[in-house]
Formats: structure tokens, C-alpha cells, sequence
């Protein structure tokens, strides 16, 4: 069991709700995962050619200025560094490719969690409220978020097994359930060159779906043929930089409900985690019927 | 007035109780409705405040209405006897699981396995119930007002699930003993269910369970689902094709 959550704010003088809405659908799912948790949230593009890079650090003292410095002086690249604890976002005009063989040559060598304009991705072991509180959740901003509360069924409990995933830039993925091939599914794009993180399922779920954008298909055309292709059972809420994406599988056997209103969409694993949110009694409220594919977009 | 169990609040003829949960918990209220309840003479409880919370009002076995003001979660009003069970609002799964008498009517839409194993009463989703409504289910009586999802009614022992809107694709899928009767289009029937011709007694039982669900349609509109009964017994000669 996992739980999962996502909204999305429709109007643009709303950002600021993002948070305050978000934290309590997010501790309430705790119930459904208190192993680890994490949240990527969407928020107004950095000016290009700035992109954000959230970096994880698995040690709370860690020296965040300490890196700055060094990026700067061994890169020559300007950047701005938000630390929040074992998190920070760092905005630069480096090329992802460049900081990815540059944090491999630091030690602590610091996991790369996700890269583009809009996203930011907090996530780590421990109780999901913790991690809500530890980065201030409840104070964020932003268009959009997905969140997820794990309880590991199929590998470790480590904050880079937790979800969300990302693959390429602005594109997370998070889970509830669990896939039965995903080592085809990894052994096949490993032959087209792609590179694993983890041994974990939804792993290879989200380097898959966005393997086959970067091949070409649209986000709907990618989970057609996902549909075909992930054996198992999944509730997919996948994020991009400017829309949320909800599919269930063919049993739909692992649980969603929406809730629409003129302010927002709301998804998530239980209605109850929904119910506090403004004028939910007038919502929209359905359950998402299997392989059918619900898009919002801003 | 007088408060019970720190939250019921007695209306002032001693027949009728409410509970809100914002200010207990559902132990307690499952515990008040187990153990006070019957005692109290109260005929009428509400429930405020249900805000999707899960085990609401399960194993009663009371001579009661209760009604609950508002969605609700998961496992709502299982295994219940006796009473009869409103929930204004839409639930998640498995409502009513395991019914053995009263009646349990959801105002709104149902989630998956509405109903499921149950053995007796009257269980009445006004609205749409999801995939595997009345899954199992042992001599219950379902309507639903709109329409039911994929694998409903799997492996069904006795009882009736009537479908007054559309059935998802597997309907049936290894039936029993069990009958489906439903008013729109099928979306494909499961392994050893067929159509079979309505009969008097169809008609006659259809139309008391749509007097006693509140839903004014025809007994003629509707298809006579049932069991092929092919299962029944293991064909060697099959080669697991069914």
C-alpha cells in the first residue's frame, strides 16, 4: 500500500493555496505509507538558460555554502544555492549533462533528484508529517505537485527508493502498486543506453514513459503504449511542467478519487484525505476508470 | 439533552441520538453503537461529520436508522443486521461487505467490491457502483441505480444484483447461483454467464426490489443474466478454454 496525492491550482493569483492546501492531503495519506515520502512541486519557469537542480545530501549538517563555493570556482559557472537541511535547489545556467559529471567527482557525491525550469523535488525516509514539517510543505508555492507516502513492498527503504521519480527535465512519476516486469522493461532501455538509479519498479515505469517521449510520443501516446508494455498493478500520477496526468490499470485495483472545482483538482489514494479541502462538498468528485487516460492542464 | 459517551448527544424525547465525528473517535462510535445502543431505546442515530473516514458503523445489529451526513470511507456498515444504514453521500469500497439483514442505501456513487460476499438484506447504491459490485456475494439483494464496473457480481452464490444502468465488461464472470438483471447495455459478459428469458417470477421479484429501492422503471426493460452452470464441473476435455 502507497498513498498519492497530487493538486493542481487553476488560477494564477492562487499559487500561494498550493501548500496550505496540499500538507494535510499529504499527512493524511501517511496511513497508506509511513516509510518515506516525497513531493515535487511545479512552480513559474527560471529565465532560460537557467535551469533548477534539486540535490540530496543524506546527512542533515551537511555544508550547502560550502558546495556553492566550489561549484562556482570549478565550474565557472554562476548559481544560487536554497538549502533547506539535506535538500537544495541549485539554479544555474549549467548544462545538466556538465553537473552531472561534476557532482560525481564531489565527495559526499550529492544525488541529482531532478532537473528543470519549474520542478523542485524534496523526498527522504521517515514518518511522511516528518517530511512535511522538515521542509515546510504547508509554506510552498507553485502551479502543481504530486506527493507520495510509501510503504515498500518489492525494494529498500532508502530516500532514493521513495517517489517521486524523474526522468529528463520537468517529469515525475509516483506509484501505487507494483509491476511484475520491471526488469524487462529496465533490460530493454538499458540496451538503448539509459542509466538506473535504483533497482526499484516505478523506476523503470517513469524512465519508460518519458523514454518514449523523448522517442518521439506524446505523454498520451507514451501511456498507450504503457499500457501494452507495464505488466502489474499501478495508479500513475505523472507530472510535467504544465499539466497532471492520472491513469489507473486495467483492474484498477489500486484506489483514486478526483476532486474538481473552479479553484482546483485535487487527486488522491482516499477521499478522506480530500475532505477538508475549500468547497469539496460541490466538487467533482469521481473515481478514474481503468486505462482511461484524465489530463489537467494550466 | 444529554451527553453520552462523551460525543452523542440525545434529542430531547430519548429516541434519536447523534454522533459527530469531529469530536469522537469511530471506536467510539462503533462502540457506542455496539454496546449502548441496543440498550438505549434510541430509534434513530446521525452521524456527522464522516469526511471519508473508514469502518463507519460496522457490525450493527440493532433495530435503527442511522444516517450518515456526508461522504464516507472505506468499509461502511459491514457485516450489518437489522439496521438500516443511509449514507448521504458517496462511499469507498466494500460498503455493506458481508450484509446479513437490514438495509444499507448509498445516496451517491459506490467504490469497488459494494456489497461484496454478502449474505442477506438489501444493499442500494443510488448512484454508480464500481468494478466488482456484489463480488462473491451470498444471497443479498443489490440495486444500483446507475451503473456497475468491470468483474461485477464474480463468482456470485445466490442472491439478486440489479443494474438499472450499464454493466462493465466480465459481468458475471463465474457465476453460481446467483441472478443479474440489467436495464442498459452490457459491456461483455464473464466466463459461464448468459442471457436467459425473464420470467413471471423475475418480473414479480424485479418489481418489488424496484418499489423497495425507490426506482420507477419497468421490469420489462431489464435482461436475465445467470450461470451456464458449465462450471460447475471440471471438463477434462476443455484444455483450460472456457
Amino acid at each position: 500500500m502507497c498513498g498519492i496525492v497530487g493538486l493542481m491550482v487553476k488560477s494564477a493569483g492562487d499559487r500561494g493555496s498550493l501548500g496550505p492546501l496540499m500538507a494535510p492531503m499529504f499527512d493524511c495519506m501517511a496511513d497508506r505509507g509511513p516509510d518515506s515520502a516525497g513531493l515535487a512541486v511545479f512552480g513559474a519557469a527560471v529565465d532560460a538558460p537557467l535551469r533548477r537542480f534539486s540535490l540530496f545530501v543524506p546527512d542533515d549538517a551537511f555544508d550547502w555554502p560550502k558546495l556553492l563555493d566550489a561549484f562556482r570556482r570549478q565550474t565557472g559557472q554562476q548559481a544560487e544555492l536554497n538549502a533547506a537541511i539535506n535538500h537544495a535547489v541549485l539554479v544555474s545556467a549549467i548544462e545538466p549533462a556538465a553537473l552531472r559529471n561534476w557532482l560525481a567527482e564531489c565527495d559526499p557525491s550529492p544525488h541529482l533528484l531532478s532537473v528543470g525550469r519549474h520542478i523542485d523535488v524534496y523526498k527522504d525516509m521517515g514518518h511522511p508529517s516528518d517530511i512535511s514539517r522538515r521542509y515546510g510543505f504547508a509554506s510552498m508555492s507553485g502551479t502543481h505537485c504530486v506527493g507520495h507516502t510509501r510503504m515498500a513492498t518489492e525494494s529498500a527503504v532508502s530516500p532514493a527508493h521513495a517517489h517521486p521519480f524523474t526522468a529528463g527535465e520537468n517529469f515525475c512519476l509516483v506509484h501505487n502498486g507494483s509491476l511484475s516486469n520491471p526488469y524487462m522493461l529496465r533490460r530493454k532501455l538499458e540496451s538503448h543506453g539509459l542509466h538506473f538509479e535504483t533497482d526499484n519498479d516505478t523506476e523503470a515505469a517513469c524512465r519508460f514513459i518519458e523514454w518514449r517521449m523523448q522517442q518521439g510520443q506524446s505523454l498520451d501516446e507514451a501511456l498507450q503504449t504503457a499500457f501494452k508494455e507495464l505488466d502489474g498493478f499501478y495508479t500513475l500520477l505523472i507530472a510535467t511542467e504544465n499539466q497532471l496526468t492520472l491513469v489507473r490499470d486495467a483492474f484498477a485495483c489500486k484506489p483514486a478519487v478526483v476532486a474538481e472545482t473552479d479553484q482546483y483538482v485535487a487527486i488522491s489514494s482516499e477521499f478522506r484525505s480530500l475532505a477538508h479541502l475549500p468547497d469539496v462538498a460541490n466538487a467533482n468528485i469521481f473515481e478514474p476508470l481503468p486505462e482511461e487516460i484524465y489530463s489537467w492542464k494550466l | 439533552m444529554e451527553t453520552v459517551s462523551g460525543a452523542a448527544v440525545i434529542t430531547a424525547d430519548g429516541s434519536g441520538v447523534e454522533l459527530d465525528l469531529a469530536r469522537m473517535s469511530v471506536r467510539e462510535l462503533n462502540q457506542y453503537l455496539h454496546s449502548e445502543l441496543p440498550r438505549s431505546g434510541v430509534r434513530h442515530v446521525s452521524i456527522l461529520h464522516p469526511n471519508g473516514m473508514h469502518s463507519l458503523a460496522v457490525g450493527l445489529d440493532a433495530d435503527v436508522d442511522v444516517d450518515i451526513l456526508g461522504h464516507a470511507g472505506y468499509f461502511i456498515a459491514g457485516m450489518n443486521k437489522q439496521a438500516r444504514v443511509t449514507i448521504h453521500g458517496s462511499v469507498g469500497w466494500s460498503v455493506a461487505e458481508n450484509i446479513m439483514s437490514g438495509v444499507v442505501r448509498v445516496k451517491g456513487n459506490a467504490s469497488e467490491c459494494a456489497a461484496a460476499s454478502g449474505h442477506g438484506g438489501l444493499v442500494i447504491v443510488e448512484g454508480n457502483a464500481s468494478s466488482r459490485c456484489g463480488i462473491s456475494m451470498k444471497g443479498c439483494d443489490i440495486v444500483v441505480g446507475g451503473s456497475v464496473g468491470h468483474v461485477s457480481a464474480f463468482m456470485a452464490q445466490a442472491g439478486r444484483l440489479v443494474v438499472c444502468g450499464d454493466a462493465g465488461a466480465g459481468l458475471g464472470d463465474s457465476l453460481y447461483e446467483a441472478v443479474i438483471y440489467v436495464r442498459g447495455k452490457i459491456h461483455g459478459l464473464g466466463a459461464d454467464a448468459r442471457e436467459e428469458p425473464l420470467t413471471d417470477a423475475d418480473t414479480a421479484g424485479l418489481s418489488e426490489l424496484l418499489g423497495r429501492a425507490g426506482f420507477g422503471y419497468s421490469p420489462s426493460e431489464f435482461k436475465r443474466i445467470g450461470s451456464a452452470r458449465s462450471l460447475y464441473h471440471w471438463n477434462s476435455e476443455a484444455n483450460q478454454h472456457y
